[in-house]
């Protein structure tokens, strides 16, 4: 059967139906509001105006995120309860502690990585001619799914038989130096395939941490840059003395964000690895489990698991918002 | 010394912008600034070459990607478009058809976009100008979903969806997903829930910043809040709607999570990212259609990031830095 674009015009007609339902939807609510008895009655235009979120986030979120909790101290069928049986299994099955440490490994370098050439980049551009484009061209990745980062380096990483011209960059890399070319990605010493997944994430985040930092040193005060240079700072007291301490608060921010999009990493493995060799983390083990495996109460404590890591930084995140508002 | 003066200092001492007066001190600041450009060259080759490789492969024919590396192109380079041809129409089960799936993405993303980002709006809107009772509460506990990740649902959501939902053996609501009408609309619903509580949590934040006296002179000329909300709201958030537009779309066009999850695999309803990773998985090595199948992917987003950059970023700065 070949491309028959007549085969996709229902879809159009579908998307034609949404929009429609879209627009009835808006057009309803603001008319409900207008009839709605005014003076005194300010409580019924909240309840029209905030009903279609708020049953939304019941349906899709609230009761969803509770049943998963119970689900968690069911068995795989949802049927019979097991106590914590669910969590011992995450804790004791190598595979899954493996799953553990991978989750770890990524937690601990993304963040620091992306941030650290962010900000390096940051620096080293500022102020330059064609900032602008040597921005962009870091930031592009931020664009790209993170499936579409995972085949750009897949091939990166590709590897071809001994003899054979090697068509990763990579391996040919290995090969004008001199060294054998590698299978990266069954590499499983050191956890080397798990790094290596690791260095796409670092790659696609790095971008968002140099905008960030980027608009951190374009506040700092004139004075204050201009105030170090005349008492004679060279620029590597100038980056620890005068940048370093001004943009803590939007490292801090940046951080914590990237902290959170890595806990919750599944694109990525699953492109490059489907989680093969050692090299699974927590959301897509929780995939696996719950959609592939059928183990419900696996895939729920896994999710659950997720949330209490993801808990504290969110937590933390809030807090530090609330005492720069106050500040400002 | 004041400011000002220290500002005027500056300019005097340093003409030019940076050099300082001693031929030692202007060479030692031209290496540190020449290694500086170096040190950035470089970062910037080692982040645009693994794009740029697979962008010159999709252009090469299929025995070449095989046999050569990318960088032999330019000794030799012979151009075809028939990867992408191949990707997007071919006839075989095996090729891409990717075109189908890329009907599909467009079909997601546009109600995926719209819904929540209108749902936001009036809420944030209610819980920032309407006088009620347990307004912060609400807001509050709508601020508190963001922690929430959206594995926590996905068991649960995609249950009620198949098997609808039913109290003590009486069917309330029906299943949705028997054909590939309701197909669609799960992957709208799935992305509107999970879009809100950041949504709200935003547009909440620009909202309140709007002048009250607007709000008041309105209110005292028997504006009610939904001509309130339709004629002097609206136009003045459209920069923030524009940002937040532009995040969901990119987040729902290169979602894979929950399209796997909502729309299934097959051609009917499955995004270009669902494919993709599906390609890259059974057929991993067929270069010559992952290579052109990731631009094709890439290309829309391309187009909304080079074209609305600005929004884009002062979107990320206001989540992450102003809050």
């Amino acid at each position: 059967m070949g491309f028959d674009f007549a085969n996709e015009w229902p879809k159009f007609g579908q998307l034609l139906i949404g929009v429609a339902v879209f627009l009835a939807v808006v057009g309803l609510l603001l008319l409900i509001v207008d009839r709605v008895p005014k003076r005194g009655h300010e409580r019924w235009q909240a309840v029209a105006f905030l009903s279609p979120a708020i049953i939304m986030l019941t349906i899709g979120l609230v009761i969803p995120a509770i049943r998963t909790t119970t689900l968690s101290f069911f068995d795989s069928g949802g049927s019979e309860w097991v106590g914590f049986k669910n969590y011992e299994w995450m804790f004791t099955e190598p595979e899954i502690r493996t799953v553990l440490t991978n989750s770890l490994l990524w937690v601990l370098l993304v963040p620091t990585l992306a941030t650290g050439v962010g900000l390096l980049y940051a620096v080293l551009i500022d102020r330059i001619r064609f900032e602008a484009v040597a921005k962009s061209l870091i930031f592009m990745p931020m664009a790209i799914s993170f499936v579409g980062a995972g085949i750009i380096w897949k091939f990166v990483y590709a590897y071809r038989q001994g003899g054979e011209d090697q068509i990763g960059l990579l391996n040919q890399i290995m090969v004008w130096i001199g060294l054998e070319p590698q299978q990266w990605l069954l590499e499983r010493t050191f956890s080397l395939n798990t790094l290596l997944l690791i260095v796409v994430m670092v790659w696609i985040q790095a971008g968002f941490a140099m905008v960030v930092l980027s608009a951190a040193i374009k506040a700092i005060p004139n004075e204050i840059v201009e105030a170090a240079k005349l008492d004679g700072a060279n620029p590597w007291q100038m980056f620890t003395r005068v940048t370093l301490p001004s943009v803590r608060p939007a490292v801090v921010v940046v951080v914590v964000t990237i902290s959170i999009a890595t806990l919750k990493i599944f694109d990525i493995v699953r492109t490059m690895t489907t989680g093969h060799n050692g090299t699974s983390v927590i959301a897509n083990e929780m995939y696996s489990q719950a959609f592939r495996y059928r183990e419900m109460g696996q895939g729920a404590a896994l999710a659950v698991f997720l949330f209490i890591l993801v808990l504290p930084i969110v937590v933390y995140q809030v807090r530090s918002l609330r005492k720069q508002q106050e500040l400002s | 010394m004041t400011a000002a003066t220290t500002k005027q200092v500056a300019k005097a001492r340093e003409p030019d912008g940076r050099a300082e007066g001693t031929a030692a001190g202007r060479v030692r600041r031209r290496l540190t600034s020449r290694t500086a450009t170096i040190s950035a060259i470089i970062i910037a080759m080692v982040w645009t070459t693994p794009t740029f490789g697979l962008f010159v492969s999709s252009f090469r024919p299929e025995n070449e990607i095989k046999t050569s590396g990318w960088w032999t192109f330019f000794s030799a380079p012979h151009l075809t478009l028939e990867n992408y041809n191949e990707v997007l129409f071919g006839t075989s089960s095996s090729s891409g058809r990717l075109a189908s799936y890329f009907v599909n993405s467009i079909v997601i993303t546009i109600p995926a976009v719209l819904f929540p980002i209108a749902f936001a709006a009036f809420a944030s809107y209610a819980l920032a100008w309407i006088n009620f009772k347990g307004r912060n509460w609400i807001y509050i506990g709508i601020f508190a979903l963001q922690i929430v990740p959206l594995q926590m649902a996905l068991v649960p959501l995609q249950r009620f969806f198949s098997t609808g939902v039913s109290v003590a053996g009486v069917s309330i609501l029906p299943s949705w997903d028997t054909d590939y009408v309701g197909r669609f609309s799960t992957v709208w619903f799935a992305h509107t829930c999970f879009a809100l509580p950041v949504a709200v949590f935003l547009l909440h934040n620009f909202m309140s910043q709007l002048p009250r006296d607007l709000m008041e002179a309105a209110r005292v000329d028997g504006a009610g809040h939904a001509a309130i909300f339709r004629k002097i709201v609206l136009p003045l958030i459209a920069p923030a709607l524009a940002s937040i537009g532009i995040f969901q779309f990119l987040w729902v066009w290169n979602d894979l999570l929950v399209g796997l999850i909502f729309a299934g695999g097959g051609e009917k309803a499955a995004p270009l990212t669902v494919r993709l990773a599906d390609l890259a998985g059974t057929r991993g090595n067929e270069w010559q259609r992952l290579t052109s199948g990731a631009f094709i992917s890439m290309v829309i987003p391309l187009i909304v990031f080079l074209s609305l950059q600005r929004y884009f970023v002062r979107g990320l700065l206001a989540g992450s830095v102003k809050g």
